[in-house]
């Protein structure tokens, strides 16, 4: 088996709730099996294991980490252990107060998602009128002297606005800027087909983000993450399963991904059960794609092997069914007929239809209990 | 930003730290989103990145502790260690004058 290094990050969802019903959400579809949340003790339990273990970065996500009620106060644990703390939020209720009680608790950094540069299309993406206060929580935690990240998905409906959207984040003064393309995990991969931009629309974009890099290099960090579909190569995902991070759901279960639940044989170890010592060590699911011993041909004998690490096991699992085999991006798999396929299903397609049509995530506390619903 | 110069006198970036990481036995960097584990002569350096020593100051302190110490080193590191926007110079301009004069006489 592979050498195991102790992981530098935690990812931490601390809820699936959110105000926000983005199409592109990650999230697990079923959130209703996650309304079962950690309490505030076994959190901070979490935080302290992690830190033992040798977790450096924290990251308060979800959902909407400050739907949780206690985060001032998990913020003020972790940060009296030595974590680096990010929150990753949508920021509605991220006002002035909350915002410098956070800021006195330990906070090091926030990170705030924007939807679009346009007000009228962020709003419909989120499905929710926030825009604003997004802009508003920016400013604050600019005057608290926080380092700030802008962060926006980007998909078909707003790709076109990517120097507009590159303008606002440098207004609200973010310090970096993540343009990611949208990723095709939970909500995302059933709203594939309206999300997906064309060819044209990405080479124009990276142009200009390439550009906007060079001219505001000593102002704003632009982070860009590619389109894996249009590439040939897969990305290295998580650089390598189960080597650097780790993410704990909203119920306790440990993952070496954020979406490694959609792997259905997974069986991943939940905090209420094992020590995060044993989960990252010794678990089947975080020992399952260590190393490369596991992989098939053609990754077994690509000389890319220690690059890509075959890409993506969950994007494997849910376009093949089998989470072992080659990331179907790979212009070297096998399946790669399935990713054409869906551009070619995008593209066919026609123009983005309004958000109103897409597939919106709803808030756990609005779906049924689970086991009432589907299986 | 303006060039790094002898005289410059660079800080750490607001959320950036230099901590001691006892799991693996070494100086690490944080910052917004990551993790850096410098080498131990960047880690003296960037230990030294207060605001108020200037780098000319930081190469000297270096090279009473350590042999072989080229200031033109120390420069270039703190150049790429500026453009991966891990530290910043204090733009004298906006200095304490209060707080700041008597130090500067007797630190200079």
């Amino acid at each position: 088996m592979a050498d195991v290094s102790p992981p530098l990050g935690l990812l931490a969802e601390l809820t699936y709730r959110c105000p926000l019903h983005c199409a592109y959400c990650s999230n697990p579809v079923n959130l209703a099996a996650y309304r079962d949340e950690l309490s505030t003790e076994q959190w901070a339990d979490v935080f302290t294991q992690a830190r033992e273990l040798g977790v450096l970065q924290l990251h308060l996500s979800g959902g909407e980490p400050l739907a949780r009620p206690d985060l001032r106060e998990l913020v003020e644990h972790a940060h009296g252990l030595g974590l680096y703390l990010n929150l990753v939020t949508a920021a509605l209720s991220l006002t002035e107060a909350a915002a410098a009680a956070l800021a006195a608790a330990g906070l090091d950094h926030v990170q705030i998602s924007v939807q679009d540069a346009d007000p009228v299309s962020a709003n419909a993406i989120a499905g929710v009128r926030g825009h604003d206060r997004k802009l508003a929580a920016a400013g604050a935690v600019k005057r608290l002297g926080l380092p700030l990240t802008a962060n926006v998905v980007l998909h078909r409906g707003n790709l076109d606005r990517i120097a507009e959207i590159i303008d606002l984040a440098e207004a609200m003064g973010a310090d970096r800027l993540e343009l990611a393309n949208t990723q095709y995990y939970g909500w995302g991969l059933l709203n594939r087909d309206v999300l997906m931009p064309s060819r044209q629309q990405l080479d124009r974009a990276q142009r200009v983000a390439a550009a906007a890099r060079e001219r505001l290099a000593e102002k704003m960090t632009i982070v860009y993450i590619v389109a894996d579909y249009h590439a040939d190569r897969p990305k290295p995902c998580m650089n390598g399963w189960g080597s650097r991070q780790l993410t704990v759901s909203p119920n306790g279960e440990v993952l070496p991904c954020p979406v490694a639940a959609v792997i259905d044989d997974l069986n991943p170890e939940n905090v209420l059960r094992s020590s995060l010592k044993q989960i990252w060590y010794a678990s089947e699911s975080f020992n399952r794609f260590r190393g490369t011993a596991w992989m098939p041909e053609p990754c077994q004998s690509c000389p890319q092997k220690e690059i890509d690490f075959g890409g993506c096991r969950c994007q494997a699992y849910q376009l093949t069914g089998d989470a072992a085999a080659t990331d179907p991006v790979c212009g070297l798999s096998p399946n790669r007929g399935l990713v054409d396929a869906a551009l070619a299903a995008a593209a066919d397609a026609g123009p983005a239809p309004a958000p109103a049509q897409w597939a919106t995530r709803i808030s756990p506390r609005r779906m049924p209990r689970a086991g009432t619903v589907g299986e | 930003m303006a060039a790094i110069t002898a005289e410059s006198r660079p800080r750490l970036r607001p959320g950036v730290r230099l901590v001691f990481d006892a799991t693996r036995g070494t100086r690490v960097l944080l910052y917004p989103e990551g993790v850096l584990v410098p080498n131990e002569t960047a880690a003296e350096v960037l230990a030294r990145c207060d605001g108020a020593a200037s780098v000319a100051r930081i190469s000297a302190q270096l090279a009473e502790e350590y042999d072989g110490v080229e200031p033109g080193d120390v420069l270039a590191l703190l150049g790429r260690l500026a453009e991966r926007r891990f530290i910043e110079v204090v733009d004298i301009e906006v200095v304490d004058v209060e707080a700041g004069t008597d130090r500067e006489a007797t630190d200079g």
